[in-house]
């Protein structure tokens, strides 16, 4: 019989609704499960302590900062109160889900993996897991993450040990939204609320093997997440099913009056849309997404490089796969800017994060730095020496310089400038009176499989370009899903992106649950992550 | 190529960030800074038209999808103890306490 905690969230509001199992059942068997196999949860170092010790005495896969258990059972039992009085409970009724710990959620301590928000206890909610909750979802606890979402392999958090991949624990879960990913491929929960600026939802959903969906722009409110880049930043669930991600997208989706940047339009009901299939979608394939262009930073020469072939491989037998659908393969799409995408990034993330970072000061909530300060300069001094780590102070200082007047023609407006350049590649492709009339853009997600823990950490260009086939759709606003195709010879998640024009998640998702129903007998699909028989 | 940002620069970014570092992270942080700074030059090998303008959100908002500006009305927030709370220094009539601005003696 299938375990509790191995239903779809779908699934699993089904048999809550129908009475057949009690949210309090359900939330128990979750919480037992990722006590088996989380380890010990992300904590503040103390001086001398060191996270690879704590991870061979406690090993897991370390997806928490703060799990709240008691919260989550007082949820479902209001579940089953609500039910028992013949009341609706919502649609995700009794469903497990994780937080990444960027967003607010009033009670909890939200960190963004950070110290100097470690005391931080929220006062309010993010609109996007309210709206979860209210569905009747039961909110676990708060993920893992880069510092303030800054990086793409979780290592930066300052809660330490970081996520493990649960496929390979030697290896990274992707990043920023490690703690989500690694929750959701372990089945600690039935889905996770993370975000993406340059490839976050996507990149470690890759890597973990799930669903990775980031909505437009806009698509969903933006109140309650901790700000990196604003005119980026785009909450979004990570599911292990198509169908999982429609429903979350549509309940969290919609206006707002608490974000002005979140749009007014009507949300679609998204699960209906998944059954139109493929049929007649023209899905292009462009060249541009299989190579990676680099700059060597000591020589400031530029190589290119073609994708992993395993993973160039696979992208094409899913071309192949809904071709049999009966979808039409456009081959040879140009998308000329996407080699500019990270390099714009650089520069357009690090104003809005300098920006963003500047509240951080100690003086209203926050770490505060404990030492004598001879005035108030020194107290913020301290504190955000004290308070941020590496990552942060990498781009907020980049932010500072890109931003100068005496450099921002050069740097931060030509990076808006070429932001728009990147933008009119997606319009072209998918302007209906133009050459290529895409419904859709298939291309790989990542140019790698996860890299090992302390490969890429330090070398802060490498480790930006795993987004290098992300990143355009937060510069251009189009919503993007990342989806699970198969295995690596080393037992490693390979995956697939698809992008799309504003507003058109329902073609992504369409795409994702049609070719997730063609391959639903497949071998690869009946893997799972080698720590669940360890720990059964 | 001599490094963009020099040690001086450098230490100019850092007062202007209130930041306070070690050594050996201002020596990783300058050496990384320089090292990006080689990525974004790339920008400049870009031809950009004359006329394209700035995009400072890839997606276009309009009267149809922008939300309205809300009522000027002052709402109290509903839960002033839960914000004070998260003060690391309050005084007994409620302000926040900090350490006092750097005065200098002028001539």
């Amino acid at each position: 019989m299938t375990p509790l905690w191995q239903y779809t969230a779908l699934d699993i509001a089904r048999l809550v609704r129908r009475g057949e199992v009690s949210a309090r059942e359900v939330t128990q068997a979750v919480l037992e499960h990722i006590a088996r196999v989380d380890g010990a949860p992300g904590r503040l170092l103390e001086p001398g302590q060191d996270p690879e010790a704590i991870h061979a005495a406690e090993p897991g896969v370390h997806a928490f900062i703060t799990l709240t258990a008691e919260r989550a059972l007082a949820q479902a039992d209001a579940v089953d109160a609500a039910l028992a009085r013949g009341e609706d409970p919502g649609p995700l009724a009794g469903v497990p889900f994780t937080v990444k710990d960027i967003f607010t959620v009033e009670g909890t301590p939200s960190t963004a993996g950070s110290r100097i928000l470690a005391p931080f206890v929220a006062p309010y909610t993010a609109t996007a897991v309210a709206r979860l909750e209210a569905a009747g979802a039961i909110m676990l606890g708060k993920v893992n993450l880069d510092e303030f979402t800054f990086g793409s392999s979780n290592e930066s958090s300052a809660f330490q040990p970081s996520p493990r991949n649960p496929w390979d624990l030697t290896r990274v879960p992707g990043g920023s939204s490690g703690g989500s990913a690694a929750a959701v491929a372990a089945y600690e929960g039935a889905l996770s609320v993370g975000t993406d600026t340059a490839g976050s939802i996507r990149q470690p959903a890759a890597f973990c093997g799930v669903v990775g969906l980031k909505p437009t722009y806009g698509r969903v409110s933006r109140y309650g997440l901790i700000a990196f880049a604003s005119s980026m930043d785009t909450p979004g669930p990570l599911t292990r099913t198509a169908a999982d991600a429609a429903l979350a997208l549509r309940l969290m989706a919609g206006a707002d009056p608490h974000d002005a940047t979140a749009v007014t339009l009507p949300v679609p009901d998204y699960l209906a849309e998944i059954q139109k299939g493929v049929r007649g979608l023209r899905v292009g394939l462009s060249p541009d997404y299989f190579r990676i262009t680099r700059v060597d930073p000591t020589t400031g020469e530029w190589h290119t490089e073609e994708v992993a072939a395993e993973i160039r491989a696979a992208v094409e037998a899913v071309a192949h796969t809904l071709a049999d659908l009966g979808a039409e393969i456009v081959p040879d799409v140009p998308m000329p800017h996407t080699r500019y995408g990270i390099p714009a990034y650089f520069v357009i993330s690090r104003v809005e994060a300098a920006s963003n970072l500047h509240r951080y000061d100690g003086v209203k909530y926050g770490y505060r730095t404990p030492e004598p300060v001879v005035d108030l300069h020194d107290m913020y001094r301290k504190t955000r020496g004290q308070g941020f780590g590496l990552q942060p102070k990498l781009r907020i200082l980049m932010g500072m310089y890109v931003s100068a007047a005496q450099y921002s023609e050069r740097y931060y407006e030509r990076a808006l400038r070429v932001r728009t350049l990147i933008r009119r590649d997606f319009e072209a492709i998918f302007d209906p009176q133009g050459p290529y009339r895409l419904d859709a853009l298939l291309a790989p997600t990542t140019p790698t499989p996860a890299f090992a823990v302390g490969a890429v950490y330090g070398d802060s260009v490498l480790m930006q370009y795993a987004d290098q086939l992300t990143v355009a759709a937060n510069h251009a606003g189009v919503p993007a899903i990342s989806i699970p195709v198969g295995f690596d010879a080393q037992g490693l998640p390979l995956a697939a992106q698809f992008f799309a024009a504003d507003f058109r998640e329902d073609i992504l998702l369409r795409l994702a649950h049609a070719f997730e129903q063609a391959t639903h007998d497949a071998a690869w699909r009946q893997r799972r992550p080698p720590i669940l028989s360890e720990r059964a | 190529m001599a490094d963009q940002i020099t040690p001086e620069l450098f230490a100019h970014l850092v007062r202007l960030a209130a930041l306070e570092l070690t050594p050996q992270e201002a020596e990783y942080l300058r050496r990384e800074l320089n090292r990006q700074l080689e990525a974004i030059h790339l920008l400049e090998a870009t031809p950009i038209p004359p006329e394209t303008p700035i995009t400072s959100h890839g997606v276009p908002y309009t009267r149809a999808s922008r939300a309205p500006l809300r009522d000027d009305r002052w709402r109290p927030y509903r839960n002033r103890e839960a914000l004070l709370a998260q003060a690391p220094e309050i005084d007994a009539e409620g302000y926040v306490r900090v350490p006092d601005i750097p005065h200098e003696e002028l001539e």
